[in-house]
């Protein structure tokens, strides 16, 4: 705790002596067993890099991916890798994934990717595989089992049959509230490579696994879902302490189901209402979660932001750092077994403008 | 032979009205009526939809429901509200505008463009049910 108390003043000294007090990326302290190994990584989300024509982007956007990269290189400690946890392109097409490799290429630190949908739906994740690699994979930091699941897979029949060209496919399932589109899925086969991988692992050891949609079910008229997500979650069950950390949402979401604690991060786009907000949905939605403030739309880069998180007892503890907001920390509490907000919680202590409507 | 074609003129106005008059009745509307006018909303409805959706209505290619999936978060039944962060009381339409104006960085329209009709009585129909609350922040 002292060390991260520490870090925390100094990454915060550095963030104000570049005059920015928030970052849009997530940093990561983990803290198993021996002192020795702890460390940190970062996270950054939801870029949605959207290209206009020729060598013209989205503004907006670029901005947002922009200062994640050049904020996430000021951190100290450093981190020893980044996540980025999906969507760097609208609408998948090269001008837009190379453009938003360009940006990340910026980064000092070792980058994993994760795929979302707007990346995969127009060429199946081609290109995007020959920028950043495998579409899942799991590897091993410091003790630390992590796994990269695709779960925005979603039937062959959708995928392969139901659109006449590959960019109505794109456009198809890029509309979040699309009704068009179709519910994400992880897939036998990857579910099958998930087992054989999980398998090797010891019990003990901490899993986090990074995933782009909630590997659990939100709301399935935006795809704040995945189909397949009880047969994933049951091979995390006998993990003594296992955590999903996935992006899409674009919000602050935090719940616990079994042993398996849930985080979503923010976007560095834009920011996505809730889907209790609206009217004719009647979703399931995680009871636990305090909501982030309604966004503003007069501030850009307002409802965005970065996670700076801890697992020193193999559970996650995140601090959301937000644009134009107070920041929040939500971490794991041992007496009640499930992620809390260390402010907000009770009922009593929350604020007008988490009320969404 | 003026007076003359006046009179009849008047006569034959006078028998059309008495026809009209028997045959529709301003208080009286059929179910066939009220489904044709519902279909007629729905039609500006679905106009309003895809006008929501379309990379169109702005300069950069970003669409509303980009940001308000469903039309949400747009909370349509608070406006006229005093839109604190433009210091005076705002319609809906002029949140519209500004969103045309800013994140799609396009060219506000006319405050009775049918297309301005449009977005509203999309975005009403996606809140329908929901209580008034103007003026609510």
């Amino acid at each position: 705790m002292t060390e991260y108390r520490q870090s925390r003043r100094d990454f915060i000294r550095l963030a104000g002596a570049a005059a920015a007090s928030v970052l849009p990326v997530s940093l990561v302290e983990l803290a198993f067993g021996q002192e020795g190994q702890s460390f940190t990584f970062a996270h950054i989300s939801d870029a949605h890099i959207q290209h206009i024509k020729g060598t013209q982007f989205v503004r907006n956007w670029d901005r947002g991916l922009i200062r994640a990269v050049a904020e996430a290189n000021m951190l100290t400690p450093q981190p020893d890798f980044v996540i980025f946890g999906g969507d760097l392109a609208q609408l998948g097409n090269r001008e837009e994934l190379d453009h938003g490799a360009e940006m990340l290429s910026r980064l000092k630190y070792k980058t994993y990717h994760v795929m979302g949908e707007h990346d995969y739906y127009l060429d199946l994740g081609e290109y995007w595989s020959k920028l950043f690699g495998p579409h899942y994979h799991s590897f091993d930091h410091k003790g630390v089992h992590f796994v990269v699941l695709n779960s925005i897979l979603t039937t062959d029949e959708w995928t392969h049959r139901r659109w006449p060209t590959a960019q109505q496919r794109m456009l198809e399932m890029a509309g979040l509230d699309n009704p068009n589109g179709s519910p994400f899925m992880v897939g036998a086969s990857q579910r099958e490579w998930l087992q054989k991988d999980l398998d090797k692992v010891g019990k003990a050891t901490p899993v986090v696994v990074f995933s782009h949609s909630p590997i659990q079910k939100i709301y399935k008229g935006w795809n704040f879902w995945t189909d397949d997500a009880e047969e994933v979650q049951a091979m995390l069950k006998p993990f003594q302490k296992a955590t999903v950390v996935y992006g899409h949402v674009h919000q602050i979401q935090y719940s616990q189901i079994g042993n398996i604690a849930f985080h979503a991060v923010m976007a560095t786009a834009w920011p996505w209402p809730y889907p209790q907000s609206y009217a004719q949905a009647k979703p399931s939605f995680p009871k636990i979660t305090v909501p982030m403030n309604r966004a503003d739309p007069f501030f850009e880069r307002d409802a965005t932001g970065w996670q700076f998180i801890d697992v020193k007892t193999g559970r996650v503890t995140m601090e959301y750092n937000l644009y134009n907001n107070k920041n929040r920390v939500v971490s794991f509490n041992p007496t009640t077994g499930r992620p809390e907000d260390r402010e907000f919680q009770s009922p009593a202590k929350r604020i007008p403008p988490q009320v969404h409507y | 032979m003026a007076t003359k074609i006046l009179t009849t003129t008047i006569a034959a106005l006078v028998v059309f009205a008495v026809v009209i008059a028997l045959v529709v009745r301003a208080d009286e509307f059929t179910k066939k009526d009220q489904e044709r006018w519902e279909k007629e909303y729905m039609s500006v409805v679905e106009k309003g939809r895809q006008l929501w959706t379309s990379p169109e209505l702005g300069t950069n290619g970003v669409a509303c429901a980009q940001c308000h999936p469903n039309a949400a978060n747009t909370h349509p039944e608070t406006y006229p509200k005093f839109q604190q962060q433009l210091g005076r009381v705002i319609a809906l339409r002029d949140m519209i505008n500004w969103c045309i104006q800013q994140p799609l960085e396009g060219k506000s329209l006319a405050l009775d463009d049918p297309k301005m009709v449009a977005m509203e009585a999309y975005i009403m129909y996606e809140r329908r049910g929901v209580a008034l609350a103007p003026g609510k922040h």
